[in-house]
């Protein structure tokens, strides 16, 4: 087989799984449900890693080339292309991995849900278009993908469809989503307008002719088109990579079953917007103003979304406020133009953030889906494997040293340090906070869970057990990379020069580079980072939370009193749900309440819909019976065409 | 020379001849083995086919032959193909229904054979003359299908409307013929075309005789206010015939107004398109609206056919080669959707009871989710959902019908299209948001299952891939 | 002297009357055959004396093609009759309208 040939093969077979399974779903049953999409989507991740070989450990030309090319309208060429460099192959094996490991938990997870066979489908199909999305080599194929992994994520936070939270978490999903589509949607536009061209490479060449440009958008204003373009397209990054303010979604969207949560909401989907932002940073260099732009929002998720993680009892909506946060970063390491430290985060990110939902979900499966942190405690000692591969995730969460989370993270912190614009010393501040806070609900989340006094009645713990080996073993699998592959990685990625074949920084203002010149081997950057303040930050966070949540439970009790204000904004999450509900739909609403007494319920409803409705169901109903059935009605209709065309045609005419 | 000439007609002394031996060769096979005549007529279609691939005429060449009565063009051979495909899936979703209703016997093919015969020699026609044979071998063919069943007062209903209107239509189309042969002299749509070139514009027989011709060719597509045979007859019909005349004939009848009203008429365009004009916006308006209040789906999908053939006389009104290539591949198009849509009639159908109902198909998607989607892909593409073929077909003709300054017509296609996705979206809806009436399971016989679902998905895979049969199409007009 | 508007007009109003007779036809089938039939004589009526007028035989061919093809018509024609017969015991035009809407 060509390489042409398997790269094809990569995002296609899990496009048949799920067919096979979507549509067969009775012939071939549960077992053959599972069976066929694993298989699929296991192929695909071993073809993926033999890719990333190719790319990574030989002489590798990019390859960029047109799969398929779909029409041409006015000049443009509508395609389905690939374009494989470091960063989709890099993607590609985190996709599938992540995605591998979640189908197999699937089967433990779900085995007694009615709609199995729908779920493994829905799953393939999720891998599908992540994976078109990575590979995409134009912005049409980009905006497919992204609208096809936004399509599989509303119904599988639908899936449990007769629950009604989760019908109104999908509604808000798609919502919120929609506002983020509509910012690429004008991005893709504006790029098409300006450039000419959807084709990753054509607009990146043509993009420092279009740096200079100005456009004018709402009266007046001058706007540099590049500025508006990476704005815009980061609008839509800010929808699918639930970054503040249109991230509300994303916490809701944990009432989907839990291997949605790691797989989409958590190691692959959301971070769609952040690959989308590396993949173009020959753009965004070009635009000082859209970076700070980015580095502010980032920072306030950073910060403000790992505040609400402290407050949460439910135990999914912990590891969803930490996803935000961690996104936070993400975002901040963008906006530092560090795009390789913020693809390197997301990859360690992807690996432990996956396992620290599918250690949550163990411990659901084992509280008979429930998912109160208040009501569990000591789960520890009955199921040591999920505690284990949980601790594990959290350490690299909070960047302990060694751990992968501590290179990606400390890099992103030293690289923000290097960066001066707009925004940086308020992330700088943002993301050393943040550090105690994560360190703070990551391990009130573990003592909570796994240590101190079990709080469950008698029934539940004698029926709780360790989950069964579909379960664990990918707790296992993932807790390997969450442990080693940042340790292996960082140097080789980020100042080998590994990523630099697809991601480009204006050398005058390269932070990662400056990083670079100060890193002597992993083994040295980590003793080193015993000393630093990240560290002790996070021990300041780790001993608050031993000290409140193992030792003197009352002081948490103590704080919330004495701080209930506080307290109340952190429950009430900043009161964005209240301000959506309130003022963008309420005042919607209310709007929307008068339209419909006044003008939909009379006119539209009354006249258009209805009275158009009713007009052509009667319309259609009268000339039915013209339709007679009788011959000689049929033959006059024809001699009246006749005699009238002959009329209008010939005598009026002549 | 002679033998060169008949080489150039070769398919159609095949076809010819093929179906005169199945018609003897079926007297001597016994009932249980119809299935000899069932592939034997394959096997003819597939012959054809590789007799006509073998002397496809290559872009923008064009033979003639028998006194310049008969022409070969890679027009002509494209439509022939896929006449041959057509038919190939006619026979096997019709094998299926006529076995169930007792109807399966050696007629049904030889009568098919020469309904295809006549869609070749329209196809084929350069001459007045040929033009009429060839209308008429497949309207008399068709007229005898109808009354296939002879049992069945509604068929025999159907097949005497049918007749009756048909011969009036044919009547029609033969008058204007006259009238234009007396205008020009000649018979030879070419020699007309030049002595039109000639003619002094306002001849009242010339305009006579094109209003005429119109009005037949109107009547055959079944365009507002010609088509009240239409919902009668594919009502009536058996859903096997119904299948054969709603998808095979359009091919022949397309070809019937390129050649008649382009290759004949075309100085005289200006004219002609000004009526199609008002035929294809009556054809959208009540064909969409009236598909609407049908409860039965045979009547609705006739319905349906009304607006498609205002969809295809959009395209030819443009006049120009886009907008023929436009509208042969809506043509094409359509004969694949509504050949599939009648097929899953036929699948629904028990014991030789058309499940000819709307409610016939509630809850589908219980009962057969693969057969719920196949469905669903049809009545998508039908209704013009983009990703669909369906989508494609209409795009091309609306935007060739813009280029030729149509753009109110335009219009109002889009918004009759919008209408009309009502009813389609009304079967989805029924398929798979309500209960079904009937808990058994759907069976059918393999070949039956293979070509339907090739048929369905071909909606979805011909829409992805549409750039292929578009540039075929274009080629048979360059 | 005969001229060709002569013939045109006889045509015309043969082909007329056909027309007529199908749709102010209430009674009987057969006389729907008939009518069909003189539309057809009447576009002969047409080609003929095109034919003889242009001195062009093309007219004249076409005829003889159309006179066998009406032949065929009329068979079939009346084998559909005789189907609708058997099953309705009525060839009344107006008791045909099971079909409708």
């Amino acid at each position: 087989m060509d390489i042409k040939t398997i790269l094809l093969l990569i995002p296609l077979l899990p496009l048949i799984g799920s067919a096979i399974a979507g549509l067969l779903r009775h012939p071939i049953g549960r077992s053959g449900a599972h069976t066929v999409t694993i298989l699929a989507v296991a192929s695909s991740f071993g073809l993926s890693a033999w890719v990333a070989w190719q790319v990574f450990m030989t002489d590798w030309e990019v390859l960029n080339y047109t799969v398929y090319k779909w029409a041409v309208v006015d000049g443009i060429e509508l395609e389905v292309g690939f374009l494989i460099d470091s960063l989709t192959a890099l993607m590609m094996v985190v996709v599938t991995f992540v995605s591998f490991m979640v189908h197999v938990y699937t089967i433990g997870y779900m085995k007694d849900d009615p709609g199995y066979q729908r779920f493994f489908a829905y799953i393939n199909l999720f891998t599908f278009a992540m994976l078109m999305l990575v590979m995409a080599n134009n912005f049409l194929q980009l905006f497919f993908g992204w609208e096809a992994v936004g399509l599989v994520s509303y119904l599988l936070i639908g899936f449990w469809f007769k629950k009604e939270s989760a019908v109104r978490a999908n509604l808000k999903a798609f919502l919120v989503n929609r506002g983020g589509d509509f910012g690429l949607l004008l991005g893709v536009a504006a790029v098409l307008m300006y450039m000419g061209s959807l084709d990753y490479a054509e607009v990146f060449a043509a993009a420092p002719t279009v740096a200079g440009q100005t456009m004018t958008v709402f009266g007046g204003v001058e706007w540099s088109v590049m500025t508006f373009i990476c704005i815009c397209l980061f609008i839509g990054a800010m929808g699918k990579s639930a970054q503040v303010p249109l991230h509300v979604w994303l916490p809701d969207s944990m009432e989907g079953p839990t291997p949605i949560s790691a797989l989409i909401h958590a190691a692959t989907m959301v971070t769609a917007g952040i690959f989308m932002v590396a993949r173009l940073s020959p753009m965004y260099e070009l635009s000082t103003t859209a970076l700070s732009f980015i580095l502010i929002i980032g920072a306030i998720t950073a910060l403000f979304m790992g505040l609400i993680g402290i407050v949460q009892n439910d135990i999914k909506r912990v590891v969803a406020y930490s996803t935000l946060s961690q996104l936070g970063y993400m975002t901040v390491a963008l906006g530092a133009s560090a795009y390789s430290v913020a693809i390197f985060h997301l990859m360690t990110h992807a690996f432990f953030k996956a396992l620290l939902f599918l250690a949550a979900g163990s411990v659901i499966i084992a509280m008979h889906h429930k998912q109160d942190m208040r009501e569990m405690g000591g789960l520890g000692r009955i199921m040591p494997i999920t505690a284990v591969t949980a601790w594990v995730g959290s350490l690299a969460l909070i960047g302990f040293p060694f751990f992968s989370g501590f290179f990606s993270k400390d890099i992103i912190i030293e690289s923000v340090k290097q960066i001066d614009r707009t925004g940086a010393s308020f992330a700088v501040f943002a993301v050393y906070a943040g550090v105690v806070v994560t360190a703070l609900y990551t391990f009130r989340m573990l003592y909570l869970t796994f240590h101190g006094k079990p709080r469950a009645d008698e029934e539940m713990l004698s029926h709780a057990h360790e989950s069964p080996w579909v379960v664990t073993l990918p707790l296992v699998l993932l807790a390997i990379p969450s442990l080693l592959v940042g340790y292996f990685t960082v140097e080789p990625l980020l100042f080998g020069g590994a990523l630099s074949d697809a991601i480009y920084i204006d050398p005058a203002n390269d932070p990662v580079a400056a990083v670079g010149s100060h890193f002597h081997g992993p083994a040295a950057f980590a003793l080193h980072g015993f000393v630093t303040p990240v560290f002790w930050l996070a021990m300041l966070g780790v001993g608050l939370s031993t000290w409140i949540y193992l030792f003197q439970p009352s002081v948490a009790e103590n704080v919330k009193r004495r701080f209930h204000w506080l307290w109340t904004v952190l429950d009430r999450k900043y009161g964005f749900d209240e301000f959506y509900q309130n003022i963008v739909t309420g005042g919607g609403l209310k709007l929307a309440g008068f339209l419909s007494r006044r003008g939909d319920r009379m006119i539209i409803d009354g006249w258009i819909v209805h009275g158009s409705a009713r007009l052509v169901g009667a319309v259609a109903a009268r000339v039915r019976g013209v339709q007679t059935g009788f011959l000689y009605h049929y033959a006059f209709a024809m001699i009246i065409g006749l005699v009238a065309l002959v009329f209008a045609f010939v005598l009026l005419k002549g | 020379m002679i033998v060169s000439e008949l080489q150039l007609a070769l398919p159609e002394i095949f076809i010819a001849a093929m179906a005169c031996v199945v018609l003897i060769a079926d007297l001597f096979v016994s009932d249980e083995r119809r299935g000899l005549t069932h592939s034997l007529a394959l096997l003819v279609l597939a012959f054809a086919g590789i007799i006509t691939l073998r002397l496809m005429m290559p872009v923008g060449e064009t033979v003639t032959a028998f006194s310049e009565t008969f022409v070969r063009d890679r027009f002509g051979d494209i439509l022939k193909l896929f006449a041959y495909l057509v038919l190939i899936g006619v026979f096997v979703y019709a094998k299926h229904f006529l076995r169930m209703a007792g109807l399966y016997k050696g007629e049904f093919y030889s009568l098919s054979l020469f309904a295809l015969l006549g869609v070749m020699i329209m196809i084929s026609a350069s001459s007045l003359l040929t033009v009429y044979l060839g209308l008429e071998l497949l309207a008399l063919s068709s007229y005898a299908l109808v009354a296939l069943n002879r049992d069945s007062a509604r068929g025999a209903e159907a097949a005497m409307k049918y007749f009756i209107l048909g011969s009036l239509a044919s009547g029609i189309l033969l008058f204007g013929m006259s009238l234009i042969y007396g205008a020009t002299g000649s018979l030879a749509l070419s020699e007309i075309a030049g002595a039109l070139g000639q003619a002094a514009s306002g001849d009242a027989l010339l305009a006579f005789g094109l209003v005429f011709l119109v009005v037949g060719i109107a009547f055959k597509l079944g365009a507002v206010p010609f088509h009240m045979w239409l919902p009668d007859v594919y009502h009536g019909a058996p859903v096997a015939v119904t299948l054969l005349i709603a998808s095979l004939p359009k091919i022949g009848y397309l070809a019937l107004a390129i050649r008649l009203l382009a290759d004949g008429m075309g100085p005289m365009h200006e004219d002609w398109q000004a009526m199609l004009a008002v035929l294809a916006a009556l054809s959208l308006v009540l064909g969409n609206v009236v598909a609407i209040a049908q409860s039965n789906i045979k009547r609705m999908l006739a319905y349906s056919t009304i607006s498609h053939v205002g969809f295809i006389l959009l395209g030819l009104l443009a006049a120009s080669p886009a907008g023929y290539a436009a509208a042969t591949f809506y043509t094409l198009v359509y004969a694949l959707m509504s050949a599939g849509a009648f097929a899953m009639i036929i699948l629904l159908s028990a014991n030789g009871i058309e499940a000819e109902n709307l409610d016939d198909f509630k809850g589908l998607n219980a009962r057969s989710p693969w057969f719920a989607l196949m469905m669903l892909m049809l009545m998508f593409s039908l209704a013009g959902i983009p990703v669909f073929v369906g989508f494609f077909a209409k795009w091309q003709v609306i935007a060739a019908a813009i280029d030729a300054g149509f753009t109110g017509l335009a219009i109002l296609a889009v918004v009759t299209a919008v209408i009309g996705a009502f009813y389609y979206l009304r079967v989805v809806k029924l398929m798979y948001f309500d209960e079904p009436e009937n808990t058994t399971p759907v069976t059918a016989p393999f070949d039956f299952q293979t070509v339907l679902s090739i048929n369905g998905l071909a909606m979805l895979g011909l829409g992805l891939f549409s750039g292929g049969l578009i540039s075929l199409c274009i080629s048979a007009f360059s | 002297m005969l001229t060709l508007a002569h013939f045109l007009t006889l045509g015309a109003i043969l082909f007329s009357i056909g027309v007529a007779g199908i749709f102010l036809n209430r009674k009987n089938i057969i006389i729907l055959l008939m009518s069909i039939e003189l539309m057809l004589l009447a576009v002969n009526m047409n080609f003929i004396a095109f034919s003889r007028f242009l001195d062009n035989m093309d007219g004249q061919i076409f005829v003889f093609f159309i006179l066998t093809v009406a032949a065929a018509e009329a068979a079939i024609g009346l084998a559909i009759l005789v189907v609708l017969f058997r099953n309705r015991q009525t060839i009344n035009v107006e008791d045909i309208e099971e079909l409708r809407g």
